[in-house]
Parts: structure tokens; C-alpha cells; sequence
């Protein structure tokens, strides 16, 4: 589906243009006519202070404090078929059984399924999704388990599943390759089996590598995978954010940003955490056609493990840049009780959706 | 066979002419009527996305609000679900529902911190994803159409339309003094001065044409005006000239061409008005005193141009008043209409008009440019045409910059 998109600019008349600067020769009409009514905009220098000073809050419409889409209206996470709030803490281990060597098979079973979703309210977008939401399932297991998942295509387009991680070439989810073996393309009705160990350990991502690949990511085929290390790490209240965006006019640039799809969810419905207790938050960035996005928590520091694949973090700060692909893991106890904002600290996107709070209890 | 062909012939000729005149009409409706019915048997379920079509009419700024008025210009519904300012959503209000249908329209208030001087980008994101955008170059806030307000767009049109084209006229006497050969010469310059006229106001109604609604005629406004106005013109003239030939004095037929002129010039006022009135309510104009000297004397030749056909004859000073203001005031009107209630395929059609107007007085002035030998493109004449258009162009650059 494309959406067609139309421009419609003011291009001033030529005319008229530049008369701009005839602004401070306002005195022949200024001097002679009544003209309170009008003074206030045509731009003398106290007009400008005066409207400058009530502009905030003078509005005959209310304007919020910070962005946010217009209210009246939320997205149907029902219709949607997944809810933001629950894919935070959502880790999907699989179906575990214990090998004879007794090495643990995590198997899982993934479909492309082509289907529309809410990304803001009221707007609607043709997604391409594993199981049927985005971000895919969160795939989480254990260094060194055997993992096999299952790709079934029931899209309309050929795809793959392309992991980040350590495997052999034919279970990369290339094009191209693996073929002959069943792997590499895998065209619409057709299914393929990956097969590889769970290595190393960290966050890592998930991503369908047909071209073009922009569109093919960006349409929705991507979701996190974390392996755990085998020393496993401390007790913490774990969450989920998958940085993403949607083009929604394809137009090669986003129309709307979040982590977890929802533009804003988190401003209705914050993200609640006890104060005190570790959180750990997996941040994966997967958002397209802006080369970096980043990530900035109010009021609160965190450590930060890039890749997550180091024990020890690399860094204590409140906001880290992450570019495409990029991931790590935030670890942080908020000490105070309240309510903490956490954006990106690209302004643009915090305001396009990529906006949430914490709620601390 | 043949008697069958007769009698059918027979029983047609027997109808009364107003059913053989409704009878098609009535077929085509009813043939409609079941296609429509029917939903248009045959043709299958469309195909493609929906059309998403959405022509911004116009838009005012007031403090913390961005006001936009849309129009459907597409064949399906558009739903506006979202909007961002900036790059950052915003709150809006939809007066009419966020839903418009096919040619309906509804007007959006943005709650937004707008700041004076800065330039912003509304970006209307639909139900489908489409973004439809309207840039405002430089924000400055709309005026409130008061008394004041209205006051000041009556200055606006005195200066630029009634005092230049009357200022412009003080050259009656001057060419009454010339010789007729010179006349010849200052009517030719009039001639040039009006084409053009005539090719600024038609490029700038075809380029305000690009803003309007394309369902409602667009660009073909601009013809569609013109023709309107010339072929109504041209109607007025030959029932004025059957009248004017029983009475027909030589200072008559020059006075009479002087109020053509007059009633051309003032038409394209009109649209001159409406652009400068359209275009200081939405900011894009800072009423300068260097613009309004600009327009002033680019309007003076106007002035000349409606007392050339003048040089023979009694003029009375009533009525060279009452020409200046045919000329000069539709600018007032003009600059009301612009400010208060901008719209434009309406701005489209009454630059078409003006275009019309102007075609006609020139093919009306026309034959006074001829010499004594009858030829209508003599030296003095080409001199002239090409002075006019050239004083319009150098006057013209006072206010283009």
C-alpha cells in the first residue's frame, strides 16, 4: 500500500515577497490611522514582546505542558492484539527440554503475518509482523542452550530471520545463502528451522534481512533477543524497550516514534517500578531511516553495558546513544518516589511519541 | 415497413417540443439513477489505497492557536487522526469532525506556542498514515477583523488604488496640449501598460489557482474568469454602442473609452486588493511604507491610462472623479475581501476577471492607436506599447524586490 502524499506549502507571491524587510518603515501608516486592533501583529518590537509573553498558556485551546497526541482518543491495543504495558515484561523462553547431553533445547515457533495496527490513535499502518505484533516476541534463553526456532512465511513477501549472535553462515537469514539447504530466502508459504547456540551472551535483536531492507525492518519483522550468562545476574525487575518508528507515509522518514510501538503509551499509562529495587531495562534500538536514536532517564542515573556482554558496565549516566542495531542494558534503582520522564534525547522523536514516564511506588 | 416509419414520424410530430426537449434528460437521469443503484454494475471493487486529497484553504494564527481550514479536493472521506507541529504532536480540535467527505470541509484549532517571526510546518497525519502539509513561511498573528482592522484595509486601498490612479489623471491636460500624433503614441503606451497588466494578474491568479481546491476548477478559474469578463464587456459595449450611435458625438466615444479603461482597471484592482489584503491577514505581508509607495506609483500609470482616450473633448471634473474611483476603489474592496474571507478559488476567478477586463479594453483602445494612414503597428506606436509595458515592469520592481 502507498499513500500518497501531498504538499501543500504557502509559497508566498512573488509580489509580496521580501516586503518583509519594509517591517520598520511601518511609520506612514502607523502615525495616521486608528489602529490598536491591529498593532499587536504587525511586528513592532513592544507587539512582540507582549504576545511572546502570552503565548504559552494563552491559548483558546489548551496547550499542553509537553507533546502528545490529541486526547479523546487511544489505541486499540485489543484490536492491536498486543499491549505495550505487558510486552515490557514479556520474555518468551520457549519450549525448554533437556537434551541427553543435558543441554537445554529452546525451541520457538515464529510466522510472518501481514496486518494492520494502531501505531497512534487513529492511524492506522499496513504492518509486517512476527506472530502478529511489533516488536516480535522477546526471545530469551541461557548461554550455551541449543535454540531452534521455527520460521513459518504466511506473509505476502518473502522473508527471513536474520539473528544477531554467533551461528554458521547457512542459519544467518541471508538471501542467498544457505539456500540449497532450505535456508536463505524463505518465500511466502514456506518455512525454515534455525539452529544455533545460544552465544554470546547480552542483548541482541532479531530482524528480517530481505531487500529492501529499510522497508522490510521497518515495517515491523524485528524483535529483541537476550541471552542470559550462565552466571546469570542479580534479581532485578527486567524490562523490554524496543526503540522503534514508523514511516507511515513512506516517505522515507518516520512519522511517529515510541519504544514498543505505542507512541506516548507510557505518558497515560507509566511504566511502574518500586523505588529502591534494581530495574534493568534491554534497550534495542531498531529504528530506521535516523541513524541514531538515544535514550534519557529524568532525575535518575544508570549503568550502562553495551551489548550487554560485559559484566561490568562501561559507563554511569542518564543518557546513551544508540545507532541503528545498536543495543545494552540500563541497570538503575530509582531512590526517590514520583513520577520520572524518560525520552529520547533526540528531541524530535521525544516528541513524535518516543516519550514515557516512569511511576515509582 | 414505410408505414410503420410514418407513423412513428407522425406520433413524434404530434408531441408537444417541451417533452421532446425533457425526454433525454429524463432517460439520462433514469439511466443514472439505476447506475448508481446498481453501484455501478460491472466496474468491480476498486483498486488501491483511498485518495487522500486535502487542499488548506486558509489559516489564522491567534495566541497559542494554529487555525486551519481543510477541503476534501479528493474522492474519498479523509480522516485526520493526528497533527504535529514542528515535528511534535499536537493537541487540535476539529470544528466540524476529524472526518471530512468528498468536497466537505472542517476547520482544525492547533493548541501550539507559536513564537512571532518563526516558521513552522503543520503536518496533518491521516487514519491511513498520510501527511498532509501546510507551511506558515513566518508566523504573525492574524488580525481580528474589527472595525479598526477594516479601517486600516480602506487606507490600505485608498493609497494604493484611488489617490495614485487620480494623481495619475492630473495628466488630462498635458495630453490635451499634444498633437493627435502623439496622442496615438500615449494611447499605445496605455496599450502596453494594460497587456501587462493583463499577464501579472493572470500569472498570479494561476499561481494562487495552485492553492485552491483542484475539484472546483483550479487553474481553469483563471480561464473561466477571463472569459466571463471579456465576453460580459464585450456584451455591455455593443449594447451601449446600439444606444451611443443615435447621440454620437467625437468627445463622447472618448469618454466613453476612458470609462472602459476605467471599469477594466478597476476590475483588476479588485484582484490587486485581494492579494494584498489576503496576504497582510495571513502575515505574509509587513505593511511597509515603502510597499505602499511602490503600489502607489506603480498604480499612477493607470492613472494615465484612462485619460488618454481623453485628449479630445469637455471633461467634466465630476466625472474624472467618478472614473478614478471605478479604477481606484475596487481596491478597497478588494483588500476587505482578501482579509476577511480569503478564499482561493475565489481569488482564481477574480484574477481571471480582471485578465478578461483588461483583453477587452485593450481590444476596445486598440484602433485609436492608428496613424493617419490607418496602420496600427507604426514605429510610434511599437515605441509606445513597448514604454508601457516597460514603465510597469520598472514600477513593478518596487514592489517585487
Amino acid at each position: 500500500m502507498d499513500v500518497p502524499k501531498k504538499k501543500t506549502g504557502i509559497s508566498r507571491r512573488r509580489l509580496l515577497a521580501g516586503s518583509a524587510i519594509a517591517a520598520p518603515t511601518l511609520a506612514l501608516l502607523h502615525e495616521r490611522i486608528p489602529h490598536r486592533g491591529v498593532h499587536d501583529a504587525l511586528g513592532g518590537h513592544d507587539a512582540t514582546a507582549a504576545t511572546t509573553e502570552q503565548m504559552p498558556h494563552g491559548g483558546h485551546t489548551a496547550t499542553a505542558a509537553h507533546a502528545g497526541f490529541a486526547p479523546g482518543r487511544t489505541v486499540d491495543h485489543a484490536a492491536n492484539g498486543f499491549d505495550p504495558t505487558e510486552m515490557l515484561r514479556d520474555f518468551d523462553y520457549g519450549r525448554a527440554t533437556r537434551l541427553a547431553s543435558g543441554r537445554v533445547l529452546r525451541e520457538w515457533e515464529l510466522v510472518a503475518i501481514d496486518r494492520e495496527i494502531e501505531v497512534a490513535p487513529g492511524v492506522k499502518y499496513p504492518a509486517w509482523t512476527y506472530n502478529g505484533r511489533v516488536p516480535g516476541p522477546t526471545l530469551r534463553c541461557h548461554e550455551g542452550d541449543l535454540l531452534r526456532i521455527r520460521f513459518a512465511n504466511g506473509s505476502e513477501h518473502p522473508h527471513t530471520i536474520h539473528f544477531h549472535g554467533i551461528h554458521p553462515a547457512f542459519m544467518d537469514g541471508m538471501p542467498g545463502i544457505g539456500e540449497e539447504l532450505g535456508g536463505g530466502t524463505i518465500e511466502p508459504g514456506q518455512d525454515f528451522t534455525y539452529e544455533f547456540d545460544a552465544t554470546p551472551f547480552g542483548v541482541h535483536l532479531y530482524h528480517c534481512h530481505i531487500s529492501p531492507l529499510a522497508s522490510h525492518i521497518s515495517r515491523g519483522l524485528y524483535g529483541a533477543f537476550i541471552v542470559d550468562p550462565r552466571s546469570g545476574r542479580a534479581d532485578a525487575d527486567e524490562l523490554v524497550m524496543v526503540m522503534n518508528g514508523f514511516d507511515t507515509n513512506f516517505d522515507g522518514s518516520n512519522e511517529v516514534y515510541a519504544v514498543n510501538t505505542v507512541g506516548f503509551h507510557h505518558i497515560a499509562d507509566p511504566v511502574r517500578v518500586r523505588r529502591g529495587e534494581l530495574v534493568r531495562i534491554y534497550l534495542v534500538n531498531v529504528l530506521e531511516f535516523d541513524p541514531l536514536n538515544s535514550f534519557h532517564v529524568h532525575a535518575n542515573f544508570f549503568d550502562y553495558y553495551p551489548t550487554g556482554t560485559r559484566l561490568e558496565p562501561t559507563e554511569h549516566t542518564d543518557t546513551i546513544v544508540q545507532g541503528q542495531g545498536q543495543r545494552g542494558i540500563l541497570e538503575l534503582r530509582f531512590p526517590h518516589p514520583g513520577k520520572y520522564m524518560f525520552h529520547a534525547h533526540v528531541s524530535e522523536f521525544a516528541e513524535l511519541g518516543w516519550t514515557g514516564f516512569f511511576e515509582v511506588t | 415497413m414505410e408505414a410503420r416509419a410514418a407513423t412513428t414520424q407522425g406520433a413524434l410530430n404530434r408531441m408537444p417540443s417541451w417533452l421532446l426537449g425533457l425526454a433525454p434528460l429524463l432517460l439520462i437521469a433514469a439511466a443514472i439513477g439505476l447506475f448508481a443503484a446498481l453501484g455501478g454494475p460491472g466496474l468491480g471493487e476498486r483498486s488501491g489505497p483511498p485518495v487522500e486529497d486535502v487542499a488548506i484553504e486558509s489559516s489564522a494564527l491567534r495566541p497559542g492557536e494554529i487555525e486551519l481550514t481543510l477541503r476534501n479536493d479528493g474522492p474519498d472521506p479523509v480522516e485526520i487522526a493526528q497533527v504535529a507541529v514542528n515535528d511534535g504532536y499536537a493537541a487540535f480540535e476539529a470544528s466540524e469532525g476529524r472526518t471530512i467527505d468528498r468536497l466537505g470541509s472542517t476547520t482544525i484549532a492547533i493548541g501550539y506556542p507559536w513564537i512571532e517571526g518563526e516558521a513552522y510546518t503543520v503536518s496533518l497525519l491521516t487514519s491511513t498514515g498520510g501527511t498532509i502539509e501546510h507551511e506558515i513561511p513566518v508566523a504573525a498573528e492574524t488580525p481580528a477583523a474589527d472595525a479598526d482592522f477594516f479601517g486600516l484595509m480602506a487606507l490600505l486601498g485608498v493609497y494604493v488604488g484611488v489617490i495614485p490612479i487620480s494623481l495619475g489623471m492630473l495628466w488630462l491636460p498635458f495630453v490635451r496640449r499634444i498633437g493627435a500624433g502623439w496622442v496615438q503614441i500615449l494611447i499605445a503606451f496605455t496599450v502596453g501598460l494594460l497587456a501587462f497588466l493583463a499577464v501579472e494578474a493572470g500569472l498570479e491568479g494561476l499561481e494562487i489557482a495552485g492553492e485552491a481546491p483542484a475539484a472546483f476548477g483550479g487553474a481553469a478559474l483563471v480561464f473561466l474568469g477571463a472569459i466571463v469578463a471579456y465576453l460580459s464587456l464585450a456584451g455591455i459595449d455593443g449594447w451601449l454602442r446600439g444606444r451611443g450611435e443615435r447621440a454620437s458625438a467625437a468627445g463622447a466615444a472618448g469618454g466613453y473609452l476612458a470609462l472602459m479603461v476605467a471599469i477594466g482597471i478597476g476590475l483588476h484592482n479588485l484582484g490587486e486588493g485581494l492579494a494584498i489584503g489576503s496576504a497582510y491577514a495571513s502575515g505574509a505581508l509587513a505593511l511597509g511604507a515603502f510597499l505602499v509607495i511602490g503600489f502607489a506609483i506603480h498604480n499612477t500609470t493607470e492613472g494615465l491610462a484612462i485619460v488618454a482616450p481623453l485628449a479630445e473633448g469637455r471633461s467634466r471634473a465630476g466625472r474624472l472623479l467618478m472614473l478614478g474611483l471605478i479604477a481606484g476603489a475596487p481596491a478597497i474592496v478588494g483588500a476587505w475581501v482578501g482579509a476577511a474571507a480569503f478564499n482561493p478559488s475565489l481569488a482564481a476567478l477574480l484574477f481571471g476577471v480582471g485578465v478578461g477586463a483588461i483583453a477587452q479594453v485593450i481590444v476596445q483602445l486598440a484602433p485609436a492607436m492608428r496613424d493617419a494612414a490607418g496602420r496600427l503597428l507604426h514605429p510610434g506606436a511599437v515605441g509606445g506599447l513597448l514604454a508601457g509595458i516597460g514603465a510597469l515592469y520598472v514600477t513593478g520592481l518596487l514592489v517585487s524586490v
